[in-house]
């Protein structure tokens, strides 16, 4: 299982047009990165409140209901966040390469 | 003196003394000299028993003589505090009343005696200017007066010394004491050490804590409750199953301690497809939403667009043998990986990929052989049968981790001794076991059934050679066996199906009857690679061959209804499901031909080819059961997937439900006639006459009106 994992994350990591992945915890602290120390602090801190805002906001609309990822689209590049019950994964791709 | 005298006799007498001197001494008339006598007499006569017996009484001369009468006669005598002197009748003048009034009370004080002393008071103030006036003098005196009051106390040590140098200095504040009986005496009791003791505990451990309290909050706390109250429940009527539970608990145990990136896989799925959509966005929206506009201009042809490309590192080399989409997940599907050529056997692969992630498959499965045939489960998704190039079969559970299958045939249980070259499942049968059936070179047409942890199998069919059954001259047959290369099931008579061999020929079977055949279509020159039911009509199908050949058939007649040459080897056929007339073929040029027979019977609407590398042979096609799109497998092991222009997607204009069925009938009916007059020059073999070809189609019948 972990394996496959990995192979995942990399095939994600290898990926045409991706800058940089991601994994969050749940308390917001990155375990995992391909970026450097300061820009990932930024992204996960940043992104992990919104991403607890965004799937507060679905979810208080219809708690049945639940967030299953959120798309970030800005001019240079695409932010990606899929988030779980235990850990959070962000990627930064630039889509039109 | 009489008085002292009566003083130290009983008190009874000294009392009467002191009486006697009160009449004296208050002047009160009443009391006369007479009543001495009898005072004496009775009181003396009272108590002068004891003492004064023997006195005589001496009467002085002038004492009044009384007669014993007036002796005995008792006179009350009465004290009273009145003052005698004190006048009686005091009258005031009251203006009140304007009269003179008597005073209610009277002032019965007689002062008898006064004197003025000059004695002062030791501090009033007159003493104390005279003190200071006089001076020492005065002190010394008063020292002496207190030490004779001194000495009348008891030595009381220093203290007292103290006591007199206190009394000298503050004379004025002497305290009052007993002069007899005072000892100054004090005594202090200890003072306790005082300590300071304090006691700190630690303060308890703190922690802030903050939360949101909202719906969906609450919404999970009663979801959880409920689970667990469901839990509780299973438990109570799951009690013997104890054993099952706690190897369970193992499992989870287990699994939250193994590495936490485990939990991160179903997200870096999702993420995965996210990326993937990005990449290939266009792909995407064009699945959706392209539709090819120029199909308006061209009268009846449609075209392909080619979507994504499938392809998988591992299964270089390998040709894709076997596709299958599945029925619940309409994006997912299968692919078989192997090898027909004979001489290249080695490893297969199972392969399932999904629309949404091209780039990787959803699960991979190496085989040790090369697979040739699969087929899903269409009520559950997850079951996997397989056929293989050494005559095995086996059953994979998708929902397992393991890469093994869950069944496997074996030589002991009856596999086949030749490629196996076409699997289907089959409905439950009455014990609710699931079971599929599986046709092979080796002729026998076999029905396997999972029992529990084995596949039981049956054989149904034993396809030999000669189509009815029949006994050669020589009483023994031969047993020869006709090699089965495909098969395909009614879709609505459960029990009727088809088989297609390696010498050409269609054989209508009956799942009841095990050595005979309903019928026997000489259908081929070569192997019949494909036969296929149509989805709608229930009478018609169509088969496929290396002759370069693809018929249609009528079940009823003998003979094939439509003929279709394609030039090259067609590796597999398909019926859409949408229409009943349109079905598409592969071939091994690398083409992919789509007919319509409602629109043109005599060629493809669309004939396109596919692959990019011309010597790529197409070996398998499949229809996506929702989406209007084709996979497409070829020998190298990549699926192409391509969508389907309007014009190859068009509907009858009636109804759906109620046309379809008849709308080939009545082209059935309709080209019965035609091909009554065809049927001749079709029996002679296999060669593509020319009046035959697409190409002169319509020419053809244009002569032959």
């Amino acid at each position: 299982m972990c394996a496959e994992v990995e192979e995942t994350l990399k095939r994600i990591q290898t990926h045409k047009g991706v800058i940089g992945t991601i994994v969050v915890n749940a308390e917001g602290i990155p375990i995992r990165t391909t970026l450097d120390n300061s820009t990932t602090v930024q992204y996960a801190g940043l992104l992990h409140q919104l991403t607890m805002k965004a799937r507060s906001t679905v979810r208080d609309i219809d708690p049945q209901n639940d967030l299953t990822f959120l798309r970030i689209r800005s001019k240079k590049h695409e932010i990606m966040v899929a988030p779980d019950k235990e850990y959070m994964l962000i990627v930064i791709q630039n889509p039109s390469e | 003196m009489p008085v002292t005298h009566k003083t130290l006799v009983k008190s009874k007498q000294g009392s009467n003394a002191q009486s006697q001197q009160k009449p004296l001494a208050a002047k009160t008339a009443k009391v006369v000299s007479k009543k001495k006598d009898e005072d004496d007499g009775t009181e003396i006569g009272e108590g002068g028993d004891e003492w004064m017996h023997g006195k005589t009484l001496i009467k002085p001369p002038d004492q009044l003589d009384l007669t014993e009468a007036e002796l005995k006669e008792e006179f009350t005598r009465i004290l009273t505090a009145n003052n005698p002197h004190a006048p009686q009748n005091i009258v005031r003048y009251s203006f009140k009343e304007r009269s003179y009034k008597p005073i209610s009370s009277v002032d019965q004080l007689a002062v008898h005696f006064f004197l003025e002393g000059n004695l002062l008071h030791r501090d009033s103030d007159e003493a104390r200017r005279q003190k200071a006036k006089q001076g020492l003098p005065d002190e010394k005196a008063t020292v002496v007066t207190e030490t004779e009051d001194e000495k009348l106390e008891t030595p009381g040590g220093g203290e007292d010394g103290a006591h007199s140098v206190d009394s000298k200095t503050g004379k004025k504040e002497q305290k009052l004491t007993n002069q007899f009986n005072f000892s100054e005496r004090a005594s202090q009791t200890l003072n306790n050490p005082l300590r300071e003791r304090g006691c700190q505990t630690e303060p308890p451990p703190r922690a802030s804590f903050s939360a949101t309290a909202n719906q969906w909050e609450i919404y999970d706390v009663y979801l959880e409750e409920m689970q667990k109250q469901e839990k509780n429940k299973e438990k109570a009527k799951a009690v013997p199953k104890k054993e099952d539970d706690k190897g369970k608990k193992k499992l989870t145990l287990v699994e939250t301690q193994s590495d936490d990136l485990t939990k991160v896989a179903k997200v870096a799925k999702i993420i995965e497809r996210m990326v993937n959509q990005n990449t290939f966005d266009d792909i995407a929206q064009d699945f959706r939403y392209f539709e090819d506009a120029s199909d308006e201009f061209r009268e009846q042809e449609g075209t392909l667009l080619p979507l994504w490309k499938f392809q998988y590192d591992q299964a270089k080399r390998l040709s894709v043998t076997a596709l299958c989409w599945n029925q619940s997940y309409k994006d997912l599907f299968a692919v078989g990986l192997g090898s027909y050529d004979f001489t290249k056997q080695g490893r297969g692969m199972l392969v399932f990929y999904s629309l949404k992630n091209s780039t990787y498959p959803e699960y991979n499965y190496p085989t040790t052989s090369g697979i040739l045939c699969l087929d899903i489960h269409p009520d559950r998704p997850y079951l996997v049968a397989v056929g293989f190039y050494d005559g095995c079969v086996a059953v994979y559970n998708l929902k397992e981790e393991r890469p093994e299958p869950v069944y496997k045939s074996s030589s002991k249980s009856g596999k086949h001794t030749d490629p196996v070259w076409q699997v289907r499942w089959q409905k439950d049968d009455m014990d609710n076991h699931q079971n599929f059936f599986s046709v092979s070179s080796d002729g026998r047409v076999v029905s396997w059934t999972l029992v529990k942890s084995e596949l039981v199998f049956t054989d149904i069919i034993k396809l030999s050679l000669v189509g009815a059954v029949s006994e050669g001259p020589e009483g023994v047959p031969p047993p020869t066996m006709a090699c089965g290369t495909s098969f395909d099931f009614h879709k609505q008579i459960n029990y009727l199906f088809l088989v297609g061999t390696e010498e050409g020929k269609i054989h209508k079977c009956s799942k009841a009857y095990s050595s005979q055949f309903l019928e026997t279509y000489d259908a081929h020159n070569m192997a019949v690679d494909a036969v296929k039911w149509n989805q709608f009509h229930p009478k018609v199908f169509i088969s496929c061959s290396s002759d370069w050949t693809v018929k249609i058939w009528d079940h009823t007649i003998r003979t094939p209804v439509f003929i279709f040459d394609l030039n090259a080897a067609v590796g597999d056929v398909a019926w859409s499901p949408y229409s009943s007339t349109v079905f598409a073929a592969v071939t091994a040029d690398g083409k992919v031909h789509v007919f319509d027979l409602g629109i043109n019977k005599y060629e493809a609407i669309c004939q396109q080819p596919v692959v990019a590398k011309k010597k790529t042979k197409l070996t398998h096609i499949e229809f996506n059961p929702v989406y209007p799109i084709i996979i497409v497998g070829d020998d190298r092991g990549y699926v192409t997937s391509l969508k389907l222009s309007p014009n190859l997607r068009s509907k009858p204009k009636e109804k759906k439900g109620q046309e379809l069925p008849r709308g080939p009938e009545v082209e059935i009916a309709k080209m019965e006639k035609l091909l009554s007059l065809l049927r001749e020059p079709e029996n002679s073999k296999g060669r593509t006459e020319s009046w035959c070809q697409t190409d002169y189609g319509p020419q053809a019948l244009d002569f032959r009106r």
